[in-house]
């Protein structure tokens, strides 16, 4: 079936489908309206949730985590303060290897304050211990989300799936939904090893543990995220198998004979292939790489397919403050750091607190970085800015 | 009601071997109150002392499901517990009544899960909050809460040279939770199992969300001898510093009435908390001290006055 979406509306219409046991949420631009339309789906018994109105976003995340200890499928939805808020719980969900499912809706971090994108609030969370999935547009917004659920309970990780704020929140689109009944059988049922409702067999949960086990439980936890990719690259496949719907986790985008290349994620994948486009009509061999799957760090995907790229341009809608750049450029630069053959890497900040980016700006970076082929390494400017006065 | 008698032949659901200190009342509390409630439960509790005592892993004191996440969100945790509880009976998974408990100390209930607990009563969950009340931070050594009385001496409002301890006086959560109109709320402490024991029964008895503070002394904090801890929560009701009293659908009730109100020198004399009280230079404070539990208690025998039907 076709419709026509914004991000919000197809993540709510994908959470309607999943039907979470519980939804525990708190109002914060622009992820708002996620939980609105859901709570509507509510008070029309469409769905069988208990939705929790909670009074923050940290009651939002531990009511989640108590629900999904409990053996009750959680999901809820945030942006920017909201997430930061939950950022103690966070790692707490992880931690105790619970599948919630988080819709993020990215949006900038106070100071100052501003309700536009970028992704300052998910990538701020990057050492959480969450799955973090970036989507494109409301179609993957609605895909993603389906199979987040999949992935969290395979994996015994929360997932956070993002959208970028208003771009694709408040924008809509054409998407293609799947019938209820489809959605309901690949999900299944949630049936968790523990959870604290069965009174028969009474379970401790969130212990203190002293320097003898600590380290042990947080080992265990990282071998969890080590083996999350497996997870994802299944629930995607089985997906594409049972709805012909391809599920990338790193796309390539004309890439094959592509000298220069750029690295994004969200929304200005779709701008960027405008550009790589028009260039392309012209001529020049320019490619796109668009990063879904963030956490964990798919570095044989980053790997196999950057290495044979001259000069790579990574576009990164956040400003670390780092003096040495944002995440992105840094882990990016880090997975090649083992490759003889390695591309340049430059560093563009763009669009922070929704600061637009058009494919007429993509294009200049991309004649930049072409412009940088016969330079030596170390004469390259590595940080960059787009559009900033 | 349970007596005694009753209580001994129940199982015991917080197991000894725990690593609390010798006259704890913190754990005389959850161990008093899981004897008296009804089963089946399944409880919460934030971060402190009760947590840090009863679950160092792979240890646990908890013979019924016990869920501790972080410090200030044991009731947002019990809701999260409570609606999964709600929408797994409405599918079928689960075909029995439940009991809900969050435990939470002073710190973790007055102050930093105070919006949580606000939040959780409004939202209606139906669960009983047992505040173990013990008027400070223990866990973390000592410090100033506010539920902490004036003029004690803590890490964090010490006795020093110009200033005489905490400057202000504890906040009134009953007055706050009741001001949620909560079905039932009610204040008790470990020295009188039994008014604690009927307060849990009571509680129980409605669905919606209901609260219990308790006063547990805290040998080290309070600094007194352990083996007092029992007298000191005694003192504390017979002074009139801890009336013991029930708030239940807008009616305010006394549920023990001391023959003769011992002066609050009595409990107060048995704390190092308050040792410099009892110096010569701050006689005017006791006094002052005195002369606010005597109308915080006149103010409290006129609400029940009032309300009585």
């Amino acid at each position: 079936m076709i419709l026509a979406k914004t991000g919000n509306e197809a993540i709510a219409y994908a959470m309607k489908q999943i039907n979470p046991d519980v939804v525990a949420a708190y109002p914060i631009t622009p992820a708002t309206e996620i939980v609105q339309i859901f709570s509507s789906y509510v008070a029309d018994g469409i769905v069988d949730t208990e939705f929790i109105a909670v009074e923050s976003e940290h009651s939002a995340m531990s009511a989640c985590i108590a629900a999904a200890a409990s053996g009750a499928r959680a999901m809820t939805a945030t942006s920017s303060q909201g997430l930061a808020l939950m950022h103690e719980m966070l790692f707490i969900a992880s931690g105790l290897r619970l599948p919630i499912v988080l819709c993020v809706v990215n949006r900038s971090l106070s100071s100052p304050l501003n309700i536009h994108c970028d992704h300052t609030d998910s990538l701020a969370s990057r050492d959480s211990g969450w799955i973090q999935i970036f989507c494109e547009d409301a179609q993957e917004a609605y895909d993603t989300t389906i199979c987040a659920v999949k992935i969290a309970e395979k994996a015994l990780l929360p997932v956070m799936i993002t959208i970028d704020g208003f771009i694709i929140s408040h924008c809509m689109q054409k998407i293609e939904v799947l019938p209820d009944e489809e959605v309901k059988s690949f999900i299944g049922e949630y049936k968790p090893n523990y959870n604290l409702l069965d009174v028969e067999n009474p379970i401790t949960l969130g212990p203190a543990c002293l320097p003898d086990s600590f380290f042990e439980h947080k080992r265990a936890q990282a071998e969890g995220m080590n083996q999350a990719l497996t997870c994802i690259e299944k629930v995607f496949k089985e997906y594409k198998e049972r709805f012909d719907r391809e599920l990338p986790i790193l796309e390539e985008y004309q890439t094959e004979d592509a000298e220069v290349a750029i690295i994004c994620m969200g929304s200005t994948a779709g701008t960027s292939k405008v550009a790589v486009n028009n260039l392309r009509k012209k001529g020049y061999r320019v490619g796109l790489f668009k990063l879904r799957v963030f956490r964990p760090i798919v570095v044989k995907y980053l790997q196999r397919t950057l290495r044979n790229i001259k000069i790579l341009g990574i576009l990164e809608r956040m400003e670390g403050l780092s003096a040495f750049g944002g995440p992105l450029f840094n882990e990016i630069r880090s997975v090649l750091y083992d490759e003889i053959k390695r591309p340049i890497t430059v560093s563009y900040v763009y669009g922070l607190g929704g600061r637009e980016i058009t494919p007429e700006e993509i294009e200049e970076i991309f004649l930049e970085l072409l412009s940088l082929k016969n330079k030596k390494r170390k004469s390259i400017e590595k940080f960059k800015y787009i559009n900033v006065r | 009601m349970k007596n005694l008698k009753d209580l001994l032949k129940e199982e015991e659901l917080f197991s000894s071997g725990h690593r609390a200190c010798a006259g704890c009342g913190e754990v005389l509390a959850a161990r008093q109150v899981l004897l008296a409630s009804k089963k089946p439960i399944v409880c919460a509790m934030p971060t402190g002392c009760l947590e840090i005592v009863s679950t160092i892993f792979p240890h646990t004191a908890w013979q019924v499901p016990m869920f501790h996440s972080a410090f200030e969100n044991a009731a947002a945790t019990i809701s999260g517990i409570e609606a999964a509880y709600q929408v797994l009976s409405r599918k079928g998974k689960i075909n029995k009544k439940i009991y809900f408990i969050a435990f939470g100390g002073d710190g973790g209930t007055y102050d930093i899960g105070f919006q949580a607990l606000s939040g959780a009563i409004e939202r209606r969950h139906s669960f009983l909050y047992v505040c173990t009340d013990n008027q400070a931070y223990m866990n973390t050594g000592i410090q100033r809460s506010s539920a902490t009385p004036q003029f004690a001496h803590t890490t964090t409002s010490p006795k020093g040279e110009k200033l005489p301890g905490k400057l202000q006086p504890r906040k009134d959560i009953m007055e706050i939770i009741i001001a949620h109109e909560v079905p039932y709320a009610a204040q008790t402490t470990v020295a009188f199992f039994q008014d604690l024991v009927r307060k849990v029964e009571k509680a129980q008895s409605y669905d919606g969300p209901t609260f219990i503070n308790i006063l547990v002394p805290c040998p080290l904090g309070w600094g007194h001898l352990p083996s007092l801890t029992i007298e000191i929560s005694r003192l504390a009701v017979e002074t009139n510093f801890w009336p013991l009293y029930e708030y239940e659908n807008g009616v305010y009730r006394l549920t023990y009435q001391p023959s003769q109100s011992k002066p609050l020198t009595e409990w107060l004399k048995l704390q190092g908390r308050f040792a410099h009280l009892f110096e010569e230079k701050n006689k005017h404070l006791l006094e002052e001290f005195q002369k606010y539990v005597n109308e915080k208690y006149q103010k409290l025998l006129k609400k029940c006055e009032l309300s009585a039907k």
